[in-house]
Parts: structure tokens; sequence; C-alpha cells
């Protein structure tokens, strides 16, 4: 846990990390989206199977560590969201 | 007449497939790879490789103009595409021939009328073979498919025009049901394939998936190979497939396959491809689809006939013509295959990505695996959890399935979970044994399951 009380939001899975939705899409949140409970973060494909990553309470997304079509590995850090 | 040399534009087992039968035929074989396959085994094996791109399918596999270019640089005289990616392109089946490369696989036209699913089955309807009662027109919005639907009657299905694999696919039970389920077929068929456009069929209850293998000349000519069950499948997804199909009466069967030859005549069919059709609890059999391309199960079929489909494949894109007769295909003892996929039976399926540490194929007589795995591979994320094709083969029914459940359990991939679990439960099921299992048998096992998807 990071000194400003960020929560870190790990990957449950391996997989190629997406930021949109779709390719032509605008990306599902920017670091100081508002963000609820429950709401999508980002995409995660593995061997294509897409999994959605929710988050786990409302707040604000403070960083983004995850990049766009690059695959990441199962518990990475993938966000700090800063919950409200 | 043969090729010097041929570039084989897929990866993973189907890539090793190939490659091992252009050896044979004596034919340079030469692979692309993206950098998530590198040291694949393809690449380990084959004559000539070449990168194509960085691991996503769109920039490398997908790359049709890229292919053609490298074809041309190193002199290839013939592309074979494998199944998936572009395999089914016309776009690229036409940028190949343009360029002087024989793409082993039907001809562009086919490819069209095999993927446009509303004009194949208008093709069907008029060739006189049963196609499943439908619409022919293209529905895109919920007035003129509630209209449709009082012509078609329920249960129906909704079906995107552009597309399969289960996307884009919703029954609908009854007309109280049919808004809600317009909106969410529509939305799936745009997010899968960028076209919204849908078209309906009644819905069969409970069929029996049976298809038939053909190879055509491309004039005219066409043979089959005898039929393949595929009913066994979850999500749409075949996981086991079984050649001949157990539980048909021989006047059935014999319709069957004069149906799917007629068809592929009817259309100048060249090279291989499937012809796949429904068979319902009265044993009625429906047109479904034209698979314009090698697929997955070819396998079985070549257990059950001892023809190498892919020489063949190669054979008749190299201008040898069809040189199999009908009279010489026939079917000696019965294969069964299990897609032995990386993804956990007790997680829901859930993928399960990793590196291989250990790892031993079964062996033995009868027994047949199509993979590109080794020990030390890691599998991509990039590209579907197919692991490997477990085939075995008996001279009767029952001997091909007790060598699959001793070949499944002998099968070692560590430390992977995988669904060779989920393929024992299947075939030690009665209605397995018996032969008379249908499409439901999976979920019957599974029990319901929520669809993965859930909304925002």
């Amino acid at each position: 846990m990071a000194e400003d009380n960020t929560i870190p939001i790990k990957a449950p899975i391996s997989g190629v990390f997406y930021r949109t939705p779709a390719p032509d899409q605008p990306p599902f949140v920017e670091e100081g989206s508002v963000v609820k409970k429950g709401q999508t973060l980002c995409l995660l494909e593995t061997m294509k199977v897409f999994t959605k990553l929710k988050s786990p309470m409302d707040g604000v997304v403070v960083e983004i560590l995850g990049k766009h079509e690059v695959v990441i590995e199962k518990n990475q850090i993938l966000f700090h969201i800063k919950p409200q | 007449m043969t090729f010097s040399k041929v570039l084989v534009a897929n990866r993973g087992e189907i890539a090793t497939r190939i490659i091992r039968s252009l050896k044979e035929a004596g034919i340079r074989a030469a692979a692309i790879y993206s950098e998530a396959d590198k040291d694949s085994l393809p690449v380990q094996i084959v004559d000539e490789a070449y990168p194509i791109g960085p691991p996503p399918a769109s920039k490398s596999y997908l790359n049709g103009p890229r292919i053609v270019d490298l074809a041309k640089q190193i002199k290839a005289e013939a592309i074979h595409p494998g199944y998936g990616f572009l395999a089914e392109n016309s776009e690229f089946a036409s940028l190949c021939e343009d360029a002087g490369i024989a793409f082993i696989g039907p001809t562009p036209e086919n490819l069209k009328l095999a993927g446009d699913k509303r004009r194949a089955r208008q093709m069907v309807e008029d060739a006189r073979i049963p196609v499943i009662p439908g619409s022919h027109k293209a529905l895109l919005s919920l007035p003129e498919t509630r209209e449709v639907s009082q012509r078609i009657g329920y249960p129906m299905m909704l079906k995107a025009s552009a597309g399969g694999g289960g996307r884009g696919m919703r029954v609908v039970k009854d007309e109280s049901a049919l808004k809600e389920e317009f909106f969410m077929a529509a939305a799936e068929a745009r997010a899968a394939f960028g076209d919204p456009t849908l078209y309906m069929e009644r819905f069969i209850q409970n069929p029996r998936h049976i298809e038939v293998q053909i190879l055509g000349d491309g004039k005219g000519k066409v043979i089959h190979l005898m039929e393949r069950n595929c009913s066994i499948q979850r999500r749409h997804q075949k996981l086991i497939e079984e050649a001949p199909s157990p539980s048909l009466p021989n006047s059935l069967r014999e319709s069957i396959h004069e149906a799917a030859v007629r068809i592929a005549q009817k259309i100048n069919y060249r090279n291989a491809g499937t012809v796949e059709f429904l068979v319902d609890e009265e044993n009625h059999f429906y047109f479904m689809e034209i698979n314009a391309r090698i697929q997955v199960e070819h396998p079985v079929t070549e257990m059950i006939s001892g023809i190498d489909l892919i020489k063949a494949q190669i054979s008749i894109a190299a201008g040898d013509g069809l040189d199999l007769k009908q009279s010489e295909v026939a079917r000696w003892g019965y294969a069964i295959e299990c897609r032995i996929n990386a993804e956990d039976p007790e997680e829901g399926f859930t993928p399960s990505p990793g590196t291989i540490q250990e790892y031993r194929p079964p062996g033995g007589f009868g027994v047949r695996f199509d993979t590109h795995l080794f020990r030390g591979y890691e599998v991509p994320m990039y590209y579907d959890s197919l692991l490997g094709k477990l085939i075995t083969w008996g001279r009767t029914r029952e001997d091909a399935i007790r060598t699959m459940d001793r070949a499944l359990q002998e099968l070692t991939i560590v430390p992977l979970k995988t669904t060779v679990p989920f393929h024992l439960q299947v075939i030690r099921q009665d209605d397995f044994l018996k032969g008379t299992y249908r499409l439901d048998l999976v979920e019957q096992i599974l029990g319901p399951e929520v669809d993965r998807e859930e909304e925002d």
C-alpha cells in the first residue's frame, strides 16, 4: 500500500492488457478518472478469453501501470486507486 | 506437378501438421512467426523461417499483404493458410492469386459464398436440399424481425450474418423475449464482426452436429470422405469429435454424404472443405453451413480413411486435380479426437497459461497427438488455448474409446491445467459410450453455465 493511501489493483490472471474496449474506442479510464465500485477499468485477454477487471471500490484512478497491448503477469499491479 | 517451396501462413499445431506433409511430399517448407512464436516448434522443424511482426495476430498472422510480399521475396510458389487467421479471407486468397502464388484452399468465389451465410442457405435451398427453416432477409430492425418471427415460429435463433463461432447468436424462446434478445444479438454481432446484421432460423432442439469432409477439383468433380460427429461442444466450440458418427441409420448417412457432394458440386468447390448439417430428433437433416477450409478435426477423417488431407490439398492446388476416386474412399475402424486446451475445467474453464515444465505425450497402438508442445515451451497469451489434439483409432468404436481413456491418462503436461479431466468425464458417460449423445451432453455434465460476460 502506497503512502498516499492508494489501493493497488492486481491482475487476477496473466494476459494481454487492453486500456480500451475495442481498438477504435477510447480508454475505459484515464489517470484522474472517478470510478464507481464495479466499473470496468481494463480488459485482459488470455488466449482469446476476455476478462473485465472491475474496480473493487468507489474512488479515483491515481496511476495506470499497465501498458496497452502488453502482456502482464498474474498479480502484477495494474492500477493505483485512491478510495473515496 | 508439385511445388518446390510452400509458405505456411499459420502457427502452432496446424503449422506443424502442414510442415510435416510438405516434408513428406519433398517440398521445401517456409514458416512465418510472430515475436511470440520465435521459439515455437514449427520454427524449429521448418526449412526456412521468417519473422512476420509483433505478437498480436492483427499485426502478424493477419497481415495479408505483408505475408504475400514475403512469399514473393522468398519465391514460395504457394501459401497454405491453415485454419483460422486468413484461411477463409477471400481478399487474401485473391491477393495470393494476383501475385501468381497458389492459395492452397478454395477459390475466392467459394470463400465469398461460404462466408455469406444467407447467400449459402439460399443456394442450398435452390438445390432442393433441406435447410433449417429461416429467413433470407437481412434483419436490422426490431419491427422487421418481429414480422419474420411470425413466419418462422418459435423457438428460433438470431444469428450474425457476418460470422460464426457462437458470437452474435441468441435463442429466442418466445415472443416475449424477442425485444431483449434482438438488441443483445445485434450488439454482439457488431462487436465481434463489425456488422450488426442478423438473420433468423428455427431453433432445432437438441440436434446432432454431423459434418461431411469433401474434396473438390474446382471444376465440378467432388468426392466425400465420410462424416464426422461434432456434437460435443461447449459454448459452440467443439471439444470432442469422432468419425464415423455413431447411431446414424445407413440411409440417412448416405443421404447426408450425397447432399454434401451435391452442394459442393453446385459451386464448383475447390480443395478441402466441410459441409455441416444438424440432425434433429426425428432424424431429419438440415444444412447449416459450409466451412471453406481444412478443419481442426480433420485427423479423425484421415485415421478412418488412410488419406492425408493436407497432401490432398497440396496436390489439388498444384494442379494435379482430384486423382482420388469415390470408390477408393472406404472406412476402416473408428477415430475420436479430444481437443486438449489450456483451461481449467474445475474453475469454469478459465485459461491456464504458463511454461511447460514437464511434457510427456502418450503413445502406443492407435494413438496420435497433433501438437506443437515441447518441454520448456511457453504458451503465448496472444492466441487460442489449444495445446494439441489427441486422436485415437480403433478397429471398433469401443477400442478407440478405451485407447482414448488410456492415452488421456498417460498425457502429461505440467504445471498447466488442461481439459483432460473433462474429456475423461465425457467419454465415460453413458450416452457417449452408447453413441446416442446429442448437443446437450456437455450441458448435462456441467450443468447450465452462467455467461461469462456480465453487463457493466
